[in-house]
C-alpha cells in the first residue's frame, strides 16, 4: 500500500534528508541555492520598498478585523488592535502590505508544490504519534507562535530574516532565543517528530 | 538609480501591493522547493536530522546582507530609508522564548504555515488557526503587559553599533560562524544517515501499520 508516510520514503537511499513526502515528486532543492535565492527575494523587497519580508503581521491585520467586527467599541478601546486597523491603504486594514504580501505566499507555495506533485494534503508529524495528537499539538504551537510573535514585533520572516539581514540587535537576540528554546525542549518532544 | 524605489517615489501605494504579491509568490515558491511546506522536516532541525533550516535561514541572510551592503556603499541603496525595527530587548527575547516553544510543538512558523496550508496539510491549517487564537489572546490581554513591551529600548541599533566595530567586520564574523555552521551541519547530518542507514528503526511494524490507516483517514479528511 502506497503510503504517502512510509520509512522507507521519508529516509531513503541517503537518508540525510526527510525526502518529499510523495512518490514520484520532484526532490527539494539543494538548501544553499534555495538560501541564495531566498536572499534575493529578501533583497529585492529591500531594493524596492525599503522595507523586508513578514508573515505575522498578515495574520495580525486580520485577527484586528475580525475583532472590529465582532466588537467594534472593544476594538475601539484596544490600541493593539487600533494599530493594525489603521494601517491599511485608504482605511482597509486588509489592503496593507504584508496582507498582499502572504496572499503571493500562499499562491507561490501552491504553484511550487502543483509543479513538483507535491499537494499531498498529509499532515506532517512523526510516526510515533496519531493525526488527532498531530493536530492539538499543531494548534498548541500556532498558538504559541502566536502570542511570541507579537511580543517579539515580527516572527522567522520579519524578524528572523529580515531583521538578521540588517543586523538589527534586536532580531539576533530574539533568533539566538528562537532557536535556543527549541533545542532546549526538542528531547522533551521526541515522541512528535521522531 | 535610487532606492528603495517606493521611498522615493517610483511608484504608489496600489502598485506597492502588486510587487507585494509578487514578492510573496517567489518568496512562497522557493520556501516550499526547499521542503519548508512540511513540518517534519522543519522540525527535523532540532533533532540534527537535517538541518536545511539552519542553511537556508543564513544562506538568505547572508546574501540579503552583502546585498545590501554592497548596493549601500556603492550609493544606489539609500540605507537611511530601510526599514529597521527599534530593539526591546525583553520582549523581544520573551518573544523568541514563545516562539522557539511554538516551533518544537507545532513544526511551523506563520510563513512556512502558510505554505505548507498551500499544500493542502491539515496539520498546518491547525497551526495557523492557532497563530490568529494567540495574536487574539496577546490583543485581548495586551492593557496588561503594554508597558512591558517597551522595556528594554536601545533605540535601532544595529550589532555594529552596539560592538563598536565596522560593519564589515561584522560581516566577516556571521559569514564567518554561518560557514563553520554548514560544515557541522553537514558533519552532524552524515553521522546521523550513517548511524540510520536507509530504514528507520526506530519503527516496529505495527506503528508504521497504524500510521498508514490514520494517513489515509487524513487524507480523507483534507479533501
Amino acid at each position: 500500500m502506497a503510503s504517502d508516510h512510509s520509512p522507507n520514503e521519508l529516509y531513503g537511499a541517503s537518508a540525510a534528508l526527510i525526502r518529499p513526502d510523495t512518490a514520484g515528486a520532484a526532490p527539494y532543492w539543494n538548501p544553499y541555492v534555495s538560501g541564495v535565492l531566498l536572499g534575493l527575494v529578501l533583497l529585492a523587497a529591500y531594493v524596492l520598498m525599503g522595507r523586508g519580508l513578514g508573515a505575522s503581521g498578515a495574520f495580525s491585520s486580520v485577527t484586528a478585523l475580525a475583532v472590529e467586527k465582532a466588537a467594534p467599541a472593544h476594538a475601539a478601546g484596544n490600541e493593539f488592535y487600533q494599530g493594525y486597523l489603521q494601517n491599511g491603504i485608504g482605511g482597509n486594514p486588509l489592503k496593507s502590505w504584508l496582507v498582499f504580501e502572504v496572499i503571493g505566499v500562499f499562491l507561490g507555495g501552491f504553484l511550487s508544490a502543483a509543479l513538483a506533485g507535491r499537494l499531498t494534503g498529509n499532515v506532517a508529524k512523526g510516526p510515533r504519534i496519531s493525526v488527532r495528537t498531530r493536530l492539538l499539538f499543531a494548534l498548541a504551537g500556532g498558538t504559541m507562535m502566536g502570542i511570541g510573535a507579537k511580543f517579539a514585533r515580527g516572527c522567522t520572516s520579519g524578524q528572523g530574516l529580515s531583521g538578521g539581514a540588517v543586523l538589527n540587535v534586536g532580531s539576533w537576540a530574539f533568533m539566538l532565543m528562537v532557536f535556543a528554546l527549541a533545542y532546549a525542549l526538542a528531547y522533551s518532544f521526541r515522541r512528535l517528530w521522531t | 538609480m535610487n532606492a528603495p524605489f517606493f521611498k522615493f517615489g517610483y511608484f504608489g501605494d496600489e502598485v506597492s501591493l502588486l510587487i507585494a504579491v509578487v514578492i510573496g509568490v517567489l518568496f512562497g515558491f522557493v520556501l516550499e522547493r526547499a521542503g519548508f511546506g512540511n513540518g517534519r522536516k522543519l522540525a527535523a532541525q532540532f533533532y540534527f536530522q537535517d538541518l536545511a533550516v539552519f542553511k537556508v535561514m543564513f544562506s538568505a541572510i547572508i546574501t540579503a546582507m552583502l546585498g545590501i551592503f554592497y548596493l549601500s556603499w556603492s550609493g544606489l541603496l539609500d540605507i537611511s530609508l530601510v526599514y529597521k525595527g527599534t530593539t526591546y530587548l525583553y520582549s523581544q527575547l520573551l518573544g523568541g522564548a514563545f516562539l522557539g516553544v511554538g516551533f518544537i510543538l507545532g513544526g511551523y512558523c506563520p510563513g512556512t504555515s502558510i505554505v505548507a496550508m498551500a499544500t493542502g496539510r491539515l496539520d498546518a491549517v491547525m497551526f495557523g488557526v492557532g497563530v490568529f487564537l494567540g495574536i487574539f489572546i496577546f490583543g485581548e490581554a495586551y492593557p496588561l503587559f503594554a508597558d512591558f513591551m517597551f522595556t528594554g529600548n536601545m533605540g535601532v541599533v544595529t550589532l555594529p553599533e552596539l560592538l563598536n566595530i565596522s560593519y564589515g567586520l561584522v560581516m566577516l564574523i556571521v559569514i564567518a560562524v554561518a560557514v563553520g555552521g554548514f560544515f557541522g551541519a553537514e558533519y552532524l547530518e552524515k553521522r546521523w544517515a550513517e548511524k540510520h542507514g536507509g530504514s528507520d528503526e526506530r519503527q516496529s511494524g505495527e506503528t508504521v501499520v497504524e500510521e498508514t490507516i490514520e494517513v489515509t483517514i487524513a487524507t480523507q479528511t483534507t479533501y
